[in-house]
């Protein structure tokens, strides 16, 4: 049994070695991705447009609009003079935020009312609206806790300042809530799940298309030996992308790597067998390598979608739920997540790379049945 | 080696059916050592698909079928040991060069080192293809690339080859190397069942099968075949054959008549009878030309006189 799978392997090998560019093929889409991923995917927002109306022109005026520059999140690109120019500012894309500060702002602020401030945010684009919305929260409510502090001072020594609760807020496992910690694990994921399902789907329909998969069927060997022969390699360039790109991901974006590299091995081998055991059924029900390319995209783009990558699972409606159960990338990005910033070991992470470890046993156990049947048709 | 060894394929009662489409119909038929056997049919007769039931890649729907006494529905893997198949497009890695190619099917099939060395020069010099090892397969024309599956194919000596219309397709001069690679094939006892749509290389077979409808309508050989074709056959010359078609065509005592190129098969029911009536009508038709002259009958005659139907 192992000669049969060693000749398919080093067939395998004398196709790879005699194509010169397959190592081209295989490496620079997967880092220059990795590179573009790690670059653009981003949730932080710098530098928002922003155009203010100030209708008190008061020195507290002045000392909110600072506040709000100086974080460095917000430029502003205009002083409007009017509502109706604040509008066609955002109407013409020239600010995404308005900020309006109405006569009276440092009245009031100064007799210790409530002080009127009116944010406009355009909306088209919900995910950067919200982002810079929370901004401004804070950067208000850092002005107005010193305006206040200052107001207590004056005020004298009389009265002491008013005490009140701060909240401090410590995110474990990634301090600076650094959204690239977040993002490059799950990079490593999806590249690895995309570029390994599509190439051991198309090498075996290349098989079928070019005829020889019918003639090494008439030849001794089984349907598990040509598998096995034909699916290793893929299961290796896996494990050598994961290393790849994991390697990009801990030294030039610096992502810490806090755990045991034998749990990400572990897991990673999990998710290759689950994976390519999907490359496979999707070659069985393939006999032109057309027909891979569109399963191929009816079902990977869902699988990176629906994976936790970079919208949360628990925020999906409960069907959408259950399929991610069947999702390979799924749990391996909670894998690599874990292993990467939170560094826990197999104790912790069992279930997720048990449920690898069935979704490659079923997916494999079902491919190859399928491919026998396929054959005799 | 005699036709009446031990038959080392036989074939009885085999049925495939494809949904609704009954391919093959309960077929018998049994190959001795050195016999070429020729499977010769329309398309969709059955033939590729009782090619891919003997070959073990199809798997009957009933009857049985057995290679050196192996069930090759039963055990497969064994049976493909013993057998070789070679489709209407042989499997060649396009990617690898000549001797990669010999020497992956060798090895699929686990013949010892130096068996696979002595026996794949003996097999690219015999297919012509000797000092082309080290190109690729890709780069072959189209009559070497069959040559180089036919090599494949016999790498690890099979007893039975079996052959789907391997030569359509291939020029002369390579159809000749491969025939000759046929005969010392069968001269060495292998069993070779060939589909073919080539009436000439019908001829060459030990024994043919007839396919009508997924039925095997009449076997036996050539000669034999051509001996029990009802009627006597005549060959029709003229400057226009057609007209000479149209002019025979129905008449009475006329079996049948089929377009030949240059000339015209007639087939009578007594060629002493019919030669002067059929003269007679050339006459009326206003065809002066015409000679008519005893005719050996070709298989394709014998196909459509057994028939009805064209075989090709």
């Amino acid at each position: 049994m192992f000669g049969r799978v060693g000749v398919m392997l080093v067939k395998e090998l004398l196709q790879l070695r005699r194509d010169r560019t397959a190592m081209m093929r295989l490496i620079i889409p997967l880092v220059v991705q990795m590179l573009m991923f790690g670059y653009a995917a981003t949730f932080t927002v710098h530098h928002v447009p922003t155009t203010v109306l100030d209708l008190d022109r008061s020195a507290p005026s002045r000392g909110l609009v600072s506040h709000f520059v100086a974080s460095g999140r917000f430029d502003v690109v205009d002083e409007a003079q009017s509502q109706s120019q604040l509008q066609s500012d955002i109407d013409h894309n020239v600010a995404v935020v308005g900020i309006v500060i109405h006569a009276g702002f440092a009245r009031d602020l100064g007799s210790g009312k409530t002080a009127p401030l009116q944010v406009v945010v355009d909306g088209t684009n919900s995910n950067t609206a919200l982002i810079a919305l929370g901004y401004v929260n804070q950067i208000v409510a850092q002005f107005s806790a010193e305006e206040v502090a200052a107001l207590a001072r004056q005020a004298a020594g009389a009265a002491r300042a008013p005490s009140g609760v701060t909240l401090q807020v410590v995110p474990w496992f990634n301090p600076g809530l650094e959204d690239t910690w977040f993002f490059i694990p799950g990079i490593i994921g999806s590249l690895t799940l995309m570029q390994v399902v599509s190439l051991t789907a198309f090498a075996i329909v290349r098989e079928r298309e070019v005829g020889t998969l019918e003639q090494i069927l008439v030849s001794p060997i089984r349907s598990v030996e040509f598998i096995l022969g034909k699916t290793v390699p893929f299961f290796l360039i896996g494990l050598a992308d994961i290393a790849l790109v994991c390697a990009i991901g801990i030294l030039w974006f610096k992502v810490p790597f806090i755990g045991d590299p034998a749990v990400l091995l572990a897991g990673s081998a999990l998710f290759l067998l689950a994976v390519v055991g999907m490359g496979l059924l999707l070659s069985t029900y393939s006999h032109t390598q057309q027909q891979a390319f569109a399963l191929n995209f009816f079902f990977v783009n869902p699988f990176f979608i629906l994976s936790g990558f970079a919208f949360p699972i628990a925020a999906m409606p409960k069907v959408l739920q259950w399929f991610t159960l069947i999702n390979p990338l799924r749990y391996f990005l909670i894998v690599i997540r874990a292993v990467f910033l939170k560094g826990v070991g197999f104790s912790v992470l069992w279930p997720d790379l048990a449920a690898m470890a069935a979704l490659a046993l079923v997916m494999l156990a079902v491919s190859v049945s399928r491919f026998r049947a396929s054959m005799s048709s | 080696m005699s036709a009446n060894a031990a038959p080392t394929i036989r074939v009885s009662g085999l049925t495939k059916r494809f949904g609704a489409v009954h391919a093959v119909r309960g077929i018998d038929f049994e190959v001795s050592a050195g016999e070429i056997f020729g499977l010769v049919g329309p398309d969709g007769a059955g033939k590729t698909t009782t090619m891919r039931m003997l070959a073990g890649v199809l798997r009957p729907d009933a009857g049985t079928l057995s290679i050196d006494g192996i069930d090759v529905a039963r055990d497969p893997e064994k049976a493909k040991l013993h057998l070789s198949y070679m489709p209407q497009r042989f499997g060649l890695y396009e990617d690898l060069t000549v001797g990669e190619n010999v020497f992956f099917y060798a090895e699929l099939f686990a013949v010892p080192r130096r068996e696979r060395v002595a026996r794949s020069a003996e097999l690219l010099h015999a297919a012509g293809l000797e000092g082309f090892e080290r190109r690729l397969a890709g780069q072959l024309s189209g009559g070497m690339k069959q040559k180089l599956g036919l090599v494949c194919a016999l790498i690890h000596t099979p007893r039975v080859l079996l052959l789907d219309e391997p030569t359509t397709g291939v020029d002369p001069v390579s159809r000749r190397d491969f025939w000759a690679i046929l005969y010392r094939l069968r001269e060495s006892g292998v069993s070779i069942v060939m589909a073919t749509a080539y009436m000439d290389e019908a001829e060459r077979c030990s024994r043919l099968a007839l396919f009508h409808s997924g039925e095997v309508r009449h076997c036996d050989t050539p000669a034999r075949l051509k001996a029990a074709m009802p009627g006597a056959l005549l060959a029709v010359h003229a400057a226009q054959p057609r007209a000479v078609h149209r002019a025979l065509a129905g008449l009475p005592g006329v079996l049948g008549a089929l377009l030949m190129g240059d000339r015209v098969h007639v087939r009578v029911d007594d060629a002493a009878r019919r030669v002067p009536e059929l003269e007679t009508a050339l006459r009326t038709a206003g065809i002066a030309d015409a000679r008519i002259d005893p005719a050996a009958p070709g298989i394709e005659d014998v196909f459509v006189a057994l028939l009805g139907t064209p075989a090709g």
